[in-house]
């Protein structure tokens, strides 16, 4: 047991975690206002956007993440040299950051693509009946509905980006959780399964009120019809 | 409710002048993004026909492409099986009328799917590694696949749950009204029943195993991933060599998805279940990596 708690004073494993908090809301942001213009592509009238949207979705939704990232890391950062900040460290949570939000905007455009399917025809048409044309008609009345609508999904999506902020380790943003579990079994193999469950548990501890918000808030916001 | 025929009214002569507008302004932003990526790539020589030629070359698929791809789809092939028993027992058991049995298979799936799979990779890599349990060489293939068995599995879990609770209650009525124990009418009538409804959604879960499956490449698994950046560092062709990997991995993924589409039509009149089972929670679940 004192073993075990000497661990909490070498490693700041809630720093860690930290990271993780950081990289999940920052490219949580990025990917809902992306996916929500995406979702707005799609239902548009105009048919290029609809094929942008779509090609957009169906590339990124079937390129696994960890190639996303170590395109980041390994082309856009070493040989592109395009850097997002002017220290090392920044730079490569930035990348982190812009890659998370690229693969989970197509996530997060599904989402709110079947949030839109719960608003029922009558309010599109109600919408056009009183002189909406298609901008006005998705800005008041649609998408207000669908993003309701969308709440499961979306919690969904964000309980998947919180646990995918652990891929970052593939491009060595170091502080972050699965890295220092990594080093931590490495430099104390006799405490693997402690080590192990600590991790775990913090994220089932921030998972599991996301799901149970997002849920309580779908209820809660959900259209009575 | 299909959003395109809804949201706007059959376009008018004015209307469809706009959308014309639109389209041509559309086509020129999206060309325009294209264009700034292709040209920025370009500048620092990526579309060099020396950065592409590795590929016209036998020996790059021989010993490089091929061979990731193998171990790729082998740890794939082999978490979907196990996943699928996994998802099985668990998912029955989460059925149960013995509540322990139920309680039990309840925090095992929940916990199992709050964890990140990458987490629990590096967990068996390294404590497999370290126990001498297996040879060291075999611990990455292990770790991945005990990994994506153990998430997937417990998702899986979760979709013969909710394929059994979509059908209607009349065919386990049916079931005990021909003498049939609750076990016997759940292996026998509910879950092949719910197993046929949840095909669609299946085949959505086995594409994130085979995108996760490239996890590997951080815990040394020599899959495609791994073998594309050898290529990458050896011909000084890092992003041509990512390009190609991650074509490969959408044309695959596309055909499942696109299979899973079909199949989700084709069944629809199999099953007493609902129709697009659990078509909503699972899509949304593919978002795991």
């Amino acid at each position: 047991m004192e073993n075990y708690l000497s661990l909490f004073e070498t490693y700041d494993v809630p720093a860690a975690f930290w990271v993780n908090i950081q990289l999940s809301f920052w490219a949580a942001l990025w990917a809902l206002a992306l996916g929500t213009v995406l979702a707005l592509f799609r239902i548009s009238p105009i048919p290029s956007l609809q094929w942008f949207g779509a090609a957009y979705v169906n590339i990124f939704r079937n390129t696994p993440l960890t190639i996303i990232l170590a395109f980041g890391f390994l082309g856009l950062f070493s040989v592109m040299q395009i850097s997002l900040a002017s220290e090392l460290n920044v730079s490569l949570f930035r990348i982190a950051i812009v890659g998370l939000a690229l693969y989970h905007a197509a996530f997060v455009c599904e989402a709110i693509r079947s949030g839109v399917n719960t608003v029922p025809l009558g309010q599109a048409e109600a919408a056009r009946a009183i002189g909406l044309s298609f901008l006005p008609a998705a800005r008041l009345i649609i998408l207000p509905q669908a993003f309701r609508g969308a709440i499961a999904p979306l919690g969904n999506v964000l309980i998947a980006l919180i646990k995918n902020s652990t891929v970052a380790a593939a491009g060595s943003v170091a502080a972050e959780a699965s890295g220092l579990m990594k080093t931590m079994i490495e430099f104390r193999s006799d405490l693997v399964f402690p080590i192990f469950l600590t991790f775990a548990l913090g994220f089932v501890i921030l998972v599991i009120p996301v799901g149970l918000l997002t849920t309580w808030a779908s209820r809660k916001l959900a259209v009575a019809r | 409710m299909s959003a395109q025929q809804v949201l706007f009214d059959a376009p008018g002569p004015r209307a469809r002048r706009n959308i014309l507008i639109g389209n041509i302004v559309g086509v020129l932003i999206v060309l325009g993004v294209l264009a700034w990526v292709i040209s920025a790539l370009a500048e620092k020589g990526q579309f060099a026909g020396s950065m592409w030629a590795p590929f016209l070359e036998s020996r790059t698929w021989e010993f490089f492409i091929l061979p990731g791809l193998g171990n790729t789809l082998k740890a794939a092939a082999i978490a979907i099986v196990t996943s699928v028993v996994f998802g099985l027992v668990f998912g029955v058991g989460r059925l149960s009328h013995v509540a322990p049995v139920r309680w039990i298979a309840g925090v095992v799936v929940e916990f199992l799917r709050a964890v990140p799979v990458l987490l629990m990779m590096i967990f068996f890599w390294l404590a497999l590694g370290s126990s001498g349990a297996v040879k060291p060489q075999d611990a990455p293939l292990i770790a991945v696949i005990l990994a994506l068995t153990l998430y997937n599995g417990s998702v899986i879990a979760e979709l013969v749950r909710s394929g059994v609770h979509g059908l209607p209650r009349g065919q386990r009525e049916a079931g005990m009204a021909i003498g049939l124990t609750r076990n016997q009418s759940l292996r026998n009538i509910e879950v092949p029943q719910a197993l046929i409804a949840m095909l669609p959604a299946l085949i959505s879960q086995f594409v994130v195993i085979l995108k996760d499956s490239a996890l590997g490449f951080i815990i040394t698994y020599p899959e495609l991933l791994q073998y594309t950046r050898r290529l990458g560092v050896g011909e000084g062709n890092v992003i041509p060599s990512l390009f190609v990997a991650a074509a490969i991995f959408i044309v695959i993924n596309f055909a499942l998805s696109t299979l899973a589409t079909r199949l989700s039509v084709l069944l629809s009149f199999r099953t007493k279940g609902r129709k697009p089972v659990a078509r909503e929670a699972v899509a949304l679940d593919a978002a795991s990596t």
